[in-house]
């Protein structure tokens, strides 16, 4: 059995990420793994976008660089990605706007006989790539329905008419159905979303910034049928708090935002840290410094995260690299936050929060836990000294409690002091917390290990890079290392895990190895460093050739 | 039965301070609002920011979320949106409602967050020994503009008035039972409601003297808070600028009926189910 890989590219506006997706869907029912790659710049409309929809029998996670079809709606897709056709591809393109040798259909024309506006040459573009392939029309129609919402039936008809026209010059390739049931399509932003649902959110509150804005997006669109609401407040600092009033008054809730939106944030982390609020951040990375690059992607904000607010306080800082943990880590994210009373951050960037998966979702894996609740005996203190450093917790509107919560040092009862008694007290419950959280995670799935598990050789990786990393590293026999738990960092794993490997070779899209040098402090020193800080992220060609390098 | 709204922390504002004008006259609000049956103590939240107006979060015995600088408005609307049943009051001083935390201040009135804001408008920086405040008057000389400050106060109650808010009062700390009043129908007023206090500060910038001689009731005026045009003249009569002869009404300049925040949220979203989704039919339409 074959794999796939299918390119799509025109201006913005042309609606090269939808028909990317019906790709996607199509190779989905007929039972493929998918992966999509979405490359856009910052703008509405003009420029270049381009998809690249990977399609295999295998579960797979990452792209290649070489591509079997091109699919062009402009010629700066043909003169951008030409490189790309392996020997045998094919390319389709707009004969009405484009040049290029391959299987030409006047797209364009097509698309103003059926008075659809140009927006609608994706969908033309879409039905003569799956004639090319022998796809059976009513599949096509099935995808388009689920698709397009508006003027579905012509956009059907539209598709219809360039499926046939291809057909006329003849069938180029014969994809066959494999035996496996499609998977639910997800980003990593939505999967995001869905873990945090299953762990009982009830309130989503962001201020729009690219790469996490497509879960306030996906939230409010859905928020009827998924039982919660979603606020966009005036800035990001008014996100976090409104999320902490929220937590303070007994509401289970999620922010999110990118790197920029988080310098924003930094003063109420602080905030959560001393007056133990749960807090669930999402911050999902894209290049900086500044405005940077808006829609692309990096992993240059772990040291940001891990050391975001002031003063010492416990922080949890998790790092998903595919839906599934995505799904996983943001309900553990939301229990733990609620659990130990302190924030918590979802790393995600660009790559993960907006490249399309197949997935395989556990929702069994999560639960909403419920968290230590105040019993009613005595009088309530919010900042009750207990054996765990955690203190339970009650809301406002409880008769019998009056709750205080405290920016400041503050007594058991949230009262301000200065003494150096409470002082320490504060300290040593905030430090207390800390051990807490590493017993229970010591419990937990805190490290994933892929590979040959007895290669002296271990590719060390965190995040969205894991995608790429495993397949290479399972292809060339190696060990693949990537910790999910950041903050604390789960020492006692790498540990065992390290254990026997003689080189260690890290791999992360950022300039200076923030990893890397975040295991050096606990005494894990990297041999050699792969990275990458152009925006993009790796391909299997590009870090096989790069590991190969190194190992051979 | 009157209750004891006191804590055992030790107070520490200036004898004299006026913020002891203005918590005796929450206090009794609150007192009289509970009596009345009107609200329920236990679901009272004050939200404080910091500053020497936010230690009377320390001094009330009620649930308190002591905040950031200039952040009230922010926790505060979270609070409320989780529970609408409750009754959230922000107290914050000039330099955080309108210096570092204006934006919130502008999104509440244009919200009109059912909640009620009120600031300790002591037109100085306080705790931090004397700095000058987005309404301190211009020429103000503290210790950042020793040579007196370059910028012209904004008026406050203008401001809110363009933002949208529908409860726009004025008070005094040192008239207590007219800012009681106010503070009651402020709190039992459906929408977003704020109260200017004019607050003398007696060790960097003593103004008692200066509002005893200016300050007059709107009430006694019969002013029709109903109407924008007229609240705006009564509001533009004093712009913060010392040493003129106008008066300085007090009392409430604003006040008018629109949907609330939470009203127009949860009319369109029903209350919560307590059972999560199904996410089985959820990850259907992903295919």
């Amino acid at each position: 059995m074959r794999e796939y890989s299918i390119l799509i590219g025109g201006r913005a506006g042309e609606g090269i990420r939808l028909a990317g997706l019906m790709i996607a869907k199509l190779f989905n029912q007929l039972g493929y793994r998918i992966f999509v790659y979405e490359d856009y710049p910052s703008l509405i409309k003009g420029g270049h976008n381009f998809s690249i929809i990977r399609a295999s029998p295998k579960k797979i996670l990452a792209h290649q660089e070489k591509v079997d079809i091109l699919i062009a709606l402009n010629q700066e897709t043909i003169e951008q990605h030409y490189w790309r056709i392996k020997k045998e591809g094919l390319i389709i393109f707009d004969s009405n706007s484009v040049k290029a040798k391959g299987i030409g259909i006047p797209l364009k024309e097509i698309t103003e006989r059926h008075k659809l506006p140009q927006i609608a040459k994706n969908t033309a573009a879409f039905g003569a790539f799956a004639s090319i392939l022998g796809i059976n029309f009513s599949l096509v129609k099935k995808v388009i329905k689920n698709s397009i919402e508006k003027r579905g039936a012509e956009n059907i008809e539209l598709a219809k008419e360039a499926y046939q026209q291809v057909k006329k010059i003849g069938q180029f390739l014969k994809l066959s159905a494999l035996r496996k049931s499609p998977s639910p399509l997800l980003t990593g932003n939505e999967a995001i979303a869905l873990g945090a649902i299953k762990a009982g959110l009830k309130l989503y509150i962001a201020y729009p910034m690219t790469p996490a804005t497509t879960i306030l997006h996906y939230l409010a669109k859905n928020q009827e049928n998924f039982n919660l609401l979603t606020i966009q407040p005036e800035n990001e600092i008014a996100a976090i708090g409104l999320a902490q009033g929220a937590s303070y008054a007994g509401i289970k809730n999620m922010i999110g935002t990118s790197g920029g939106g988080f310098a924003l944030m930094v003063e109420h982390l602080s905030l959560a840290g001393q007056a133990e609020i749960p807090t669930v951040v999402v911050l999902s990375q894209r290049p900086g410094p500044a405005t940077g690059l808006p829609t692309y992607t990096a992993q240059s904000d772990l040291f940001f995260a891990l050391f975001a607010g002031h003063g010492e306080f416990p922080k949890i800082v998790l790092a998903p690299g595919d839906p599934e943990e995505a799904f996983y880590l943001s309900g553990q994210a939301l229990n733990l936050a609620w659990k130990f009373q302190v924030p918590v951050i979802i790393l995600s960037d660009k790559h993960l929060s907006e490249s399309t998966f197949s997935t395989e979702i556990n929702e069994r894996k999560i639960i909403e836990e419920d968290f230590k609740r105040w019993k009613k005996n005595g009088e309530y203190k919010r900042y009750a000294m207990t054996a765990d450093g955690v203190s339970p917790l009650t809301f406002p509107g409880d008769k019998k409690a009056i709750i205080k919560s405290n920016s400041y040092t503050h007594d058991e009862y949230g009262i301000t002091t200065e003494e150096i008694e409470f002082v320490n007290k504060a300290k040593e419950k905030r430090l207390k917390k800390l051990k807490t959280i590493e017993n229970y995670l010591k419990k937990k799935e805190t490290i994933k290990i892929y590979g040959n598990k007895k290669s002296k050789t271990a590719l060390i990786t965190w995040g969205s890079t894991k995608g790429v990393v495993k397949e290479v590293g399972e292809n060339l026999n190696l060990k693949i290392i990537q910790p999910l738990y950041l903050s604390p960092l789960p020492v006692w794993e790498l540990k065992k895990h390290l254990k026997g490997v003689k080189k260690i070779i890290s791999v992360e899209v950022n300039t200076t190895g923030q990893l890397s040098r975040l295991l050096k402090c606990y005494g894990f020193q990297s041999d050699k460093m792969i990275l990458k800080s152009d925006g993009r992220p790796f391909t299997l060609d590009e870090l096989e050739e790069k590991i190969k390098k190194i190992i051979l | 039965m009157k209750k004891n709204l006191k804590t055992y922390a030790q107070n520490t504002w200036c004898p004299g301070c006026g913020n002891f004008g203005i918590e005796l006259a929450f206090k009794e609000a609150i007192n009289e609002l509970i009596t009345e049956e009107k609200i329920k103590k236990e679901n009272i939240v004050i939200v404080t920011g910091i500053g020497c107006h936010a230690k009377i979060a320390d001094y009330l015995n009620l649930n308190s979320f002591y905040s950031l600088h200039g952040r009230v408005l922010a926790p505060a609307t979270g609070i409320k949106i989780a529970n609408p049943n409750l009754s959230v009051i922000g107290f914050a001083g000039d330099g955080d409602a309108y210096g570092e935390g204006l934006d919130h201040l502008i999104f509440a009135a244009k919200r009109n967050i059912n909640l009620t804001m009120i600031v300790h408008n002591n037109r100085v920086f306080a705790l931090t020994t004397g700095q000058f405040t987005p309404t301190s008057p211009y020429g103000f000389a503290g210790k950042s503009t020793p040579q007196g400050s370059e910028e012209e106060p904004f008026n406050p109650l203008e401001l809110m008035l363009a933002s949208g808010a529908t409860f726009i009062a004025r008070g005094f700390s040192g008239n207590p039972s007219h800012l009681k009043e106010i503070i009651k129908e402020a709190i039992l007023h459906q929408g977003f409601s704020f109260i200017d206090v004019l607050q003398p500060c007696v060790s960097f910038y003593d103004t008692y003297d200066f509002y005893r001689q200016r300050v007059y009731d709107l009430k006694k005026e019969g002013h029709n808070y109903s109407s924008w045009q007229l609240a705006l003249e009564k509001i533009k009569e004093w712009n913060y600028l010392n040493g003129e002869k106008e008066k300085i009404p007090i009392g409430i300049f604003y006040k008018i009926k629109k949907n609330t925040f939470e009203e127009n949220i949860f009319k369109k979203i029903n209350t919560p189910r307590t059972s999560p989704p199904n996410l089985k039919e959820i990850l259907k339409k992903h295919l």
